[in-house]
C-alpha cells in the first residue's frame, strides 16, 4: 500500500464519462422481431450469454442481410451493471455495418478502447474489464449460429485471461524468457491476471480451465528439468562448472575426485572419509567432511592430508572450494 | 431531495451529539489521567458519559463496558485475546461462529486458522437467521468461545440470542456477541441475559466514527489487546478519547432512552416502504419483518442487477447499497447472500434500504417513486424481460460463464 491506496478509489469514478452516459442513456437498447426482419429480407439472429444468476446476462441481436452477410441492424438487451449496459451497447454500435465475418474479430479490449473517454485511460476500473469480456464471447456466438460452425472455432489460441486476452502460449513463453517467478510478476509483464482475477486461481469469479499459478508452476518445473538435463549432458560431457551444478551433482563430482585421487591413500593407512554435505556461500563453495577409522584423530587429518584433499578439489572442481572437517 | 438510506454502514451524528461533544475540543481538553485542573475538569462528563452508556444496555455495576476505537477493535479484542487466554494458554482449541458475520470477525477467525485454531463456521437458515440448535450441536468441550452477531447488518435479521446465551451458559462456553447492529435499533438489556462480550459502535446509532465499545460480563479476564499506559483500568491503552466518549454516551442514550417509540415510528416507515415496493411483480423481502430490526429492508427485484439499481437511485439523490458481486471491489459475491442460498439470484438483485430515525415520510414517498421509475428503466433494459427468443441454439443452459 502507498499514500494513494490509503483511500481506495470509488468504483463509479473510474467509469469514463462514455460509460456513464451510455449507461444512463443506451443507444441500442431494444429488440428485434423475427417476422420484422423477415419482411425486410432478412436473417435474425438472437444469441444469448450469461444468466441472471450468474450476475450478467446479454442477449445480442443481429438483423442480417443473407446477400453479403452483413449486419444492417443491431440492438441488445442486458442483464447488468453500468459497465455491462455500456459494454453491450457500444459492442452493439462497433457490429452495425460489418459482415459477420468482420463482426466477430471485435474483441473486449475494443469494445473497452471505445468507451474510453481518452486514449490513454482505461474506461473502467480493472475489476470491471471483465463486463467488456462478455460482449465479445456473444458476438462469437451469434456468429457461429448464422455460420453454422462452433463458437469456439473463431479462437486460435488458448485465451487464459479473458479480460487482457493473454494466451497460454504467451504465458509460457514470457515466464520461460523472464526468468519469472510470481503472478505479480506475470501482471506486470503481461496484463494477465490484472483485471477480474478470475484466471489467478480457482474460486474467483469465472470458473477458467487454466490457471495462471498452474501454468507458473508447471512451466517452472519444466525449466528446472529442462536446467538439470542440460547440467547432466555437460556432466556427462565433461563441460559442466561445479558452480551450476545441483547438490547431487557437486556430491558425486567430489566423491569421484576422492575416489580417484585421495581415498587409496587414507584407506592404505587404515581411514576412510566421508562428505557430510556441501554449502554455498557468497565466497566459497565449502566442503564438510569427516574422517573415518584411523584417519579420525590423526595428526596429519587437520594439516597435511586436509591440504591435499583441499588441493586436489581446487584444482579439479573449483577454485573456490574450501574443505572443512568436523 | 437527497434520501439517505444507508443507515446500516453508517448514521448521520445527531447534531445534539455534536454539541455535546463540542466543549471538548477547545475548552475541556485536558487529559483526564492528569492530575490538574485541565485533566479532571473532564471527568463529570465522562463519568455521566459512563453511566448513559451502563443504563443504554442494562448493564450491572460489576461488568466492565470499555471504550474502543471501533466494533472492529472489540471483536479483534475478544477474539485474539480468546485464542491467546484459552487456547495458546489453555486446553481449548475451538471458536464456534457463523458463515455471515461481519468481516472483522470472518477475517480474525481466519487469521486464527492459520495460528491452528479450529474455528466451524454455522450455516444460516433461508431466512438468513442461525438456529439454537445449531449452535448446541457444534460446541465440544474444546470450545473456547462462541461468537455470533445479534442482528445481520445485510438482513436486519435477528438471530435468537436468548437461546444461544442460554446454550452457552449450560454448556459452559463463553459467549460474543457482535451487537452493532442490535444496540441503538432493538433492546439490548445484559442483566436478562447471559452474555460475556458484546461489541458495538456509536456511528451506527447517531454517534461519531471512531468510537465504540467493548462490554465485558462481570469484569472477568480478557487479556488486553493494546498495551500501554494502562488506561481504564489497564483494560485498553490509549489517552482516553474524551469528546467521542462524550458524543458516544450521548449517543447511546438518545437512540435508547424511548426505544419501543422509536422503534415504532421507524418500522411504520419501513413497512410503508416495503409495502410499497413489493406491489412491484416478482420482487421479494428477505425475512419475516417482525424478526428484523425495524429499520432495514433486503430486496429482490427480478431482472434488475444491483449495481445497476444503486446506480440508478444515486441519479435520483438516493443512497442505498447492493451485495451484488458487480459492486464489490474483488466482484466477489457477498457472503451473506450465498449463505442465505436463495436461487443465487438474491446475490446479484438485492438492495438493502436502511433507515434512520431522522427518515421522513416525505423522503420515503420519494423513494417509492423513484424506486419505482428505476426498475421500469431498467427492466426495460434487461435480457431477462427481453421477449423474442433466442435463435435455435443461442440459449443460455446454466451459468455457463460464473460459477459463484
Amino acid at each position: 500500500m502507498a499514500k494513494a491506496d490509503i483511500l481506495g478509489d470509488s468504483l463509479w469514478d473510474a467509469y469514463s464519462n462514455k460509460v456513464t452516459t451510455l449507461m444512463n442513456n443506451p443507444q441500442h437498447q431494444g429488440e428485434i422481431f423475427e417476422g420484422e426482419a423477415e419482411k425486410r429480407g432478412h436473417k435474425l439472429i438472437v444469441a444469448d450469454f450469461g444468466a441472471e444468476s450468474c450476475g450478467d446476462a446479454v442477449r445480442l441481436y443481429w438483423e442480417i442481410d443473407p446477400k453479403d452477410d452483413k449486419i444492417v441492424n443491431s440492438k441488445f438487451k442486458s442483464f447488468g451493471c453500468g459497465t455491462a449496459i455500456a459494454s453491450s451497447d457500444v459492442m452493439t454500435e462497433l457490429c452495425i455495418g460489418k459482415t459477420v465475418q468482420e463482426a466477430v474479430k471485435i474483441t473486449n479490449i475494443d469494445v473497452e478502447l471505445a468507451l474510453r473517454d481518452d486514449p490513454e485511460t482505461p474506461a473502467v476500473p480493472p475489476q470491471k474489464m471483465h463486463c467488456s469480456v462478455m460482449a465479445y464471447d456473444v458476438i462469437k456466438k451469434a456468429a457461429g449460429l448464422y455460420l453454422g460452425v462452433d463458437s469456439e472455432s473463431f479462437e486460435t489460441e488458448i485465451i487464459v485471461c479473458e479480460c487482457a486476452r493473454v494466451s497460454l502460449g504467451t504465458l509460457q513463453e514470457v515466464i520461460r524468457l523472464n526468468d519469472l517467478t510470481t503472478i505479480e510478476q506475470i501482471t506486470d509483464y503481461t496484463k494477465a491476471g490484472g483485471f477480474c482475477k478470475s484466471c489467478i486461481r480457482p474460486g474467483g469469479h469465472e470458473a477458467m480451465d487454466y490457471y495462471l499459478v498452474d501454468i507458473l508452476a508447471d512451466t517452472r518445473k519444466e525449466m528446472d528439468e529442462e536446467k538439470m538435463k542440460a547440467a547432466a549432458d555437460a556432466m556427462a560431457g565433461g563441460e559442466a562448472s561445479f558452480e551450476t551444478m545441483t547438490l547431487v551433482q557437486q556430491i558425486k563430482a567430489v566423491d569421484a575426485i576422492i575416489d580417484e585421487n585421495v581415498r587409496q591413500f587414507l584407506i592404505m593407512d587404515g581411514g576412510d572419509m566421508e562428505i557430510i554435505d556441501i554449502k554455498k556461500n557468497d565466497e566459497y563453495i565449502d566442503i564438510y567432511i569427516r574422517y573415518l577409522g584411523a584417519c579420525n584423530g590423526c595428526a596429519s587429518s587437520a594439516t597435511g592430508t586436509l591440504y591435499a584433499i583441499e588441493s586436489t578439489l581446487k584444482e579439479k572442481l573449483s577454485s573456490n572450494i574450501r574443505v572443512l572437517p568436523i | 431531495m437527497k434520501v439517505y438510506l444507508d443507515n446500516n454502514a453508517t448514521t448521520m451524528t445527531d447534531p445534539l451529539v455534536v454539541e455535546a461533544m463540542q466543549p471538548f475540543f477547545t475548552d475541556l481538553y485536558g487529559n483526564p489521567n492528569s492530575l490538574h485542573k485541565f485533566g479532571t475538569a473532564s471527568h463529570p462528563a465522562i463519568s455521566k458519559a459512563i453511566d448513559q452508556v451502563y443504563t443504554a444496555i442494562n448493564a450491572a455495576d460489576a461488568d466492565d463496558v470499555v471504550f474502543t476505537s471501533c466494533a472492529t477493535e472489540s471483536n479483534n479484542w475478544v477474539l485474539q485475546s480468546i485464542w491467546i487466554d484459552h487456547i495458546l494458554n489453555g486446553e481449548k482449541n475451538h471458536i464456534v461462529t457463523t458463515e455471515v458475520e461481519h468481516p472483522s470477525i470472518l477475517s480474525t477467525c481466519k487469521f486464527l486458522e492459520d495460528q491452528g485454531v479450529k474455528v466451524t463456521y454455522l450455516p444460516v437458515n433461508e431466512e438468513g437467521v442461525v438456529e439454537s440448535h445449531t449452535v448446541k450441536s457444534f460446541i465440544t468441550e474444546k470450545t473456547a468461545l462462541v461468537s455470533i452477531m445479534w442482528a445481520s447488518n445485510e438482513t436486519g435479521m435477528i438471530n435468537p440470542i436468548e437461546e444461544i446465551a442460554e446454550i452457552c451458559k449450560e454448556k459452559g462456553v463463553l459467549f460474543h456477541s457482535d451487537a452493532v447492529q442490535a444496540v441503538g435499533k432493538i433492546p439490548v438489556d445484559l442483566q436478562s441475559l447471559q452474555i460475556d462480550f458484546l461489541s458495538f459502535s456509536a456511528h451506527k446509532f447517531h454517534g461519531p466514527k471512531g468510537i465504540g465499545g467493548l462490554y465485558i460480563r462481570n469484569s472477568q479476564a480478557l487479556s488486553p489487546l493494546l498495551h500501554g499506559g494502562e488506561h481504564m483500568g489497564g483494560r485498553r491503552s490509549g489517552t482516553l478519547n474524551v469528546p467521542f466518549i462524550v458524543g458516544m454516551g450521548e449517543a447511546m442514550q438518545l437512540a435508547t432512552q424511548d426505544i419501543q417509540a422509536t422503534m415504532a415510528k421507524i418500522r411504520s416507515k419501513r413497512d410503508r416502504l416495503e409495502d410499497e415496493l413489493v406491489k412491484l411483480s416478482d420482487t421479494f423481502v428477505v425475512g419475516n419483518r417482525n424478526n428484523r430490526t425495524p429499520n432495514t429492508i433486503l430486496i429482490s427485484i427480478k431482472g434488475v442487477e444491483g449495481e445497476g439499481m444503486l446506480w440508478d437511485l444515486n441519479n435520483g439523490q438516493i443512497g442505498a447499497s447492493t451485495g451484488s458481486a458487480c459492486a464489490s471491489e474483488d466482484l466477489e459475491a457477498n457472503t451473506v447472500m450465498l449463505a442465505i442460498g436463495a436461487d443465487n439470484e438474491l446475490a446479484h438483485t438485492g438492495i438493502r434500504l436502511s433507515l434512520s430515525r431522522f427518515t421522513t415520510d416525505a423522503e420515503i414517498d420519494y423513494t417509492i417513486n423513484h424506486f419505482k421509475e428505476a426498475v421500469a428503466r431498467l427492466r426495460g433494459i434487461s435480457s431477462s424481460f427481453a421477449k423474442q427468443q433466442p435463435t435455435k441454439g443461442g440459449e443460455v443452459q446454466e451459468c455457463e460463464l460464473h460459477h459463484h
